[in-house]
């Protein structure tokens, strides 16, 4: 057989002509379609800060956002049932009651893919919209907005520009080549416990008056900071202990403080970490922290154990979610909040129910599901489309650097700008070039 | 006032001296002193000298700032209560060198500078380099071995470039195995920057393609163990330049040679492994870079700034600060016999290397091109963390997210130790433990961040350790009047006695604060583990 002719974004030359897809999301071929649409669309800039829910381990996209309740056992298992939503023609799985009833906020792109099945690097990829395997690792989505939407593009917020609740992703350096600088600051703790003990902000059983003490104790003990007071070492510090302060005695903390929030809410936000994560991610939002990311509490990677897995997470997925978008648009915030969730690929749509997995899910990246909110994107629309069982994208392929893309040309990141690269090298936020693999910005959803 | 000249003297004082007598020597000098404490050195005719005839006025550090910094520099440590006493108490004249002499033959000397080395050659399990977690133990067993026994340089880089084997069972093929892109000129681009200090981005591209030449007969297959893999010469592999798909191995070995990095050719028999050819070439005293990036990094390494900075970045436009310095520790590094511990003792016992961080009259950033002071810089990430572990006497967990099941590591390990890049903690992460992904030097910063300054002044993380750490706990529980508490503190985590106007600040918050004796113990101690004194190599 002949090897497949594939074009610069990744789809033969036939596909492209059965399927219409670039031409219905208008993109010219030649010259560098992403960019030119990006340009079209810098009206469209509306986000100003970013909640991104990382379903790291893998979420099913069948069992969710993209049901395929008619493929048989072998593929559905138990969940077989799906519901309507508040959008007429648009169903999810009926784990999902809460968000079915947010669905004109939100849209669902059910054709998400790059064909990677490693947990680290296709979260590198999700996460960077680089291939894996260059000499330096990128930055992900998080430490960019770090950069261009930081201290260095004049923020001035108190609490870093950059947040991770509550714990780091770990499975690579989010910052990239860029640095520690730009490293999410993790806030630790749970914000479901009876106090949210941000870690470094909120400490447990020390006065306001004793920590006033403590910093002039400290003052008056740093003599080796008196003895050289223009050491550039030691006025950094001091200028990284006047931030820190601010937090730990300003106002900074009261941002932590869920108790400022109604009862009522908070459990409507859901009593369990995540729904709280999500109630602590709007305080942030209202902060004017440009990006949180929530990790959330509990992987999806359901080799074994899959169905009780789901039926535990789901509810509070659907839970936290749904109230957070209901509650930024009852806020007005919406507009300019641009919520994405995902993991770093879906799940076999197939279930293996051989031993050790009997009844699991593996990794799965050739297609899945993401849902996008806020910020720009409209609600209420399906995006792509997989084929009968969920297996391949059957309409409009939606590769890393179009879902990227769209969210830093919502947030006014121009997506191909330079990062400092540490060698001096060329280096831009988005890959771009013939090998690299697009089908166009989510131009029909923005 | 602190800063008042004269030597301050703690020769003479008894382990059991009260507080009165010692604060009394105030007035003296904590940090530093116009005495040269060692006796010139040729290190120091090339680097001093040069200074004096410039006018700078040089300071030495005391005995107290030199014992820690020797401990966190040769050892990545900080000494104990009582070896600081010891030290502080021995009257004889060469305390210093017995000093350097017994911290380099310790383990934790091999423990640290393995760690560094480690760095530099990725040793990680996981992304980026991917070397899986067998081969990493592999790995860091074969470069603390040859750490630890100081094995000669020329032969610790000989037994990389020419290494064959199983990823599991000869450690130095893993240098092949951390790489990102396993190309023959991804490796020649990754043995330029480890060995020869070159950055090959700034290269022109055929001196990449033509070095790649050497590096094209590596092979790599899998065995039927999972994950084992072995890397050998392979004569028939078909080298594919990539950035110049015309380059083929048939084109240069119908030419029988091929262009070494300074652009002469060489021959490439039949029948023997061009690897050894480059070798030959590189591990050669008359060699430009491979003795010169060896003194660099130990120079850097120990001072915080290389004689030609960055430390790997070596290229005619980028001058050496210092090029005579330079040239004499290549020449005496290749004289002993590529001794690696040879070098940093010349180092560490010169007068340059005891200059104190304090200076007067004249810019910092004037005077540490030149070394004329010890530049002050964060403890790196692992050290820190050590340190505190110590001072406290508290321990971390360290696990490593993949393989499943997670790896857990003994709770009493030290951070500086731990074999696997991919073996972390948040704390690591924090405060900025490399990703391990280039071996450039460039990739550790210990830049001290806001968010850092938040953790450690106030986490519970910290509080915990410092709160009931058993170190610190029996300190603040003990019977001993606030003085001897107070000097018990100063000696456990600064490694020094307290200066008089300190003890009246504690005096002042003893009176202001109300606080029990116990907790005005944690309450220095928090002060003392978060002075720029204890988190800075000084």
């Amino acid at each position: 057989m002949q090897r497949k002719k594939y074009n610069a974004y990744g789809i033969t030359r036939r596909e492209m002509l059965a399927s219409g897809a670039l031409a219905a999301a208008g993109v010219v071929l030649g010259g560098s379609p992403l960019s030119a649409s990006a340009q079209a669309l810098k009206k469209a800039a509306k986000a100003k800060s970013v909640i991104q829910v990382f379903l790291w381990g893998g979420m099913s996209h069948t069992d969710t956002w993209d049901p395929k309740e008619k493929a048989g056992y072998d593929y559905t298992g138990q969940f077989d049932k799906v519901i309507a939503t508040n959008v007429s023609g648009i169903k999810v799985s009926s784990l999902f009651p809460k968000l079915a009833q947010q669905a004109d906020k939100y849209s669902l792109i059910r054709s998400m893919t790059h064909r990677n099945n490693g947990h680290e690097t296709a979260a590198y990829l999700m996460q960077t919209g680089h291939q894996p395997g260059e000499r330096l690792a990128y930055p992900c989505v998080g430490a960019v907005f770090s950069l261009m939407k930081g201290y260095d593009a004049g923020y001035k917020g108190l609490i870093p520009p950059y947040v991770v609740l509550t714990r780091p992703q770990g499975r690579f350096s989010e910052s990239g080549f860029l640095g520690n600088k730009y490293k999410p600051f993790a806030t630790g703790g749970d914000p479901n416990a009876e106090r949210f003990e941000v870690e470094g902000v909120v400490a447990r059983g020390i006065s306001d008056g004793r920590q006033s003490g403590r910093r002039k104790l400290l003052g008056d003990l740093n003599s080796l900071a008196t003895a050289m007071p223009g050491n550039s070492a030691v006025l950094n510090s001091k200028a990284a202990e006047e931030s820190a302060y601010e937090l730990i005695l300003g106002q900074g903390k009261d941002v932590f403080d869920l108790s400022l929030e109604s009862r009522e809410l908070r459990k409507e936000y859901g009593l369990h970490t995540f729904g709280q994560e999500c109630l602590v991610a709007r305080r942030l939002v209202e902060a004017g922290v440009p990006y949180i990311t929530i990790n959330y509490p509990g992987g999806w990677d359901t080799h074994a154990n899959h169905f009780d897995t789901m039926n535990k997470q789901c509810p509070q997925l659907d839970q936290g979610l749904a109230r957070l978008l209901q509650d930024l648009e009852q806020r007005g915030l919406l507009e300019s909040t641009l919520v994405w969730c995902c993991g770093e690929f879906g799940r076999s749509p197939k279930v293996d129910w051989q031993p050790p997995w009997n009844g699991g899910r593996n990794h799965y990246g050739n297609c899945f599901s993401v849902l996008v909110a806020g910020g720009g994107f409209k609600g209420g629309a399906v995006v792509g489309e997989s084929t009968e069982r969920g297996e391949e994208v059957a309409r409009r392929p939606v590769y890393p650097v179009d879902l990227l893309g769209s969210i830093y040309t919502l947030a006014g990141i121009d997506m191909y700008a330079k990062l400092p690269h540490p060698m001096g090298l060329e280096a831009q936020v988005l890959p771009q070039g013939d090998e690299v693999k697009s089908s166009g910005l989510l131009e029909e959803i923005m | 006032m602190l800063m008042t000249r004269g030597m301050r003297k703690f020769f003479g004082l008894t382990v059991l001296i009260s507080w009165q007598v010692h604060a009394q020597q105030e007035g003296g000098e904590t940090f530093f002193s116009n005495r040269p404490p060692l006796p010139e050195t040729k290190i120091d005719q090339l680097v001093l000298s040069k200074l004096k005839r410039g006018g700078f006025q040089l300071q030495f550090c005391t005995d107290q700032v030199f014992l820690r910094r020797a401990y966190l520099d040769i050892t990545g440590t900080l000494p104990t209560a009582d070896e600081a006493r010891r030290f502080l108490e021995d009257k004889s004249f060469n305390k210093r060198i017995k000093l350097i002499d017994t911290l380099l033959a310790t383990d934790a000397y091999a423990d640290y500078w393995t760690m560094k080395w480690c760095d530099v050659l990725r040793v990680k399990a996981e992304f980026p380099v991917n070397l899986w977690p067998n081969a990493a133990q592999a790995y860091y067993y074969w470069v603390r071995t040859s750490i630890r026994d100081n094995k000669r340089y020329d032969h610790f880089v000989r037994e990389m470039l020419l290494a064959n084997g199983s990823n599991f069972r000869v450690g130095a093929v893993n240098f092949y195995r951390a790489i990102q892109q396993r190309s023959p000129e991804g490796i020649a681009a990754t043995v330029a920057l480890t060995f020869m200090g070159a950055r090959t981005d700034l290269w022109e591209p055929t001196q990449l393609q033509n070095m790649a030449v050497f590096f094209s007969e590596i092979s790599y297959k899998p065995t039927s163990e999972w994950k084992e893999e072995v890397v050998f010469w392979d004569p028939n592999q078909i080298f594919h330049s990539i950035t110049n798909p015309a380059l083929q191995t048939a084109e240069y070995k119908k030419r029988g040679k091929a262009l070494l990095p300074d652009g002469r050719s060489v021959k490439l028999p039949n029948g023997v492994d061009p690897r050894a050819v480059f070798a030959d070439w590189l591990i050669n005293e008359k060699n430009p870079w491979f003795a010169t990036l060896y003194v660099n990094r130990a120079w850097g390494w120990l001072l915080g700034r290389g004689i030609i900075h960055e430390v790997d970045d070596i290229r005619r436009d980028n001058k050496p600060g210092n090029m005579e310095l330079l040239k004499y520790l290549s020449a005496d590094f290749i004289r002993s016999g590529y001794d690696m511990k040879h070098t940093l003792r010349s180092i560490l016992i010169s007068q340059s290397y005891h200059l104190s961080s304090i200076y007067e009259g004249a810019q910092e950033q004037e005077l540490i091109p030149l070394f004329a002071c010890y530049q002050v810089r964060r403890m790196d990430a692992e050290v820190l963390i050590d340190a505190i572990n110590k001072v406290t006497g508290s321990t971390e967990l360290y696990t490593s997210a993949i393989p499943e099941p997670f790896t857990f590591v003994p709770a009493n390990q030290p951070a500086v130790a731990l074999p696997d890049g991919s073996i972390s903690s948040s704390f690591l992460e924090l405060f900025g433990k490399p990703a391990r992904a280039t071996g450039m030097d460039n990739e550790r910063v210990n830049r001290y961040s806001d968010t850092q300054k938040l953790h450690l002044l106030n986490s519970s993380h910290i509080r915990d350790k410092i709160e009931k750490g058993s170190n610190l706990t029996p300190i603040f529980g003990s019977k001993m009047k606030q003085p001897q508490m107070i000097d018990e503190l100063y000696l456990t985590v600064l490694a020094r006695y307290p200066t008089k106007d300190e003890v009246a600040s504690i005096n002042r918050y003893v009176t202001e604060s109300k606080l029990s004796l116990r907790d005005v113990g944690i309450d220095v101690a928090w002060a003392l583990i978060n002075s720029d004194e204890f988190v800075h190599r000084h």
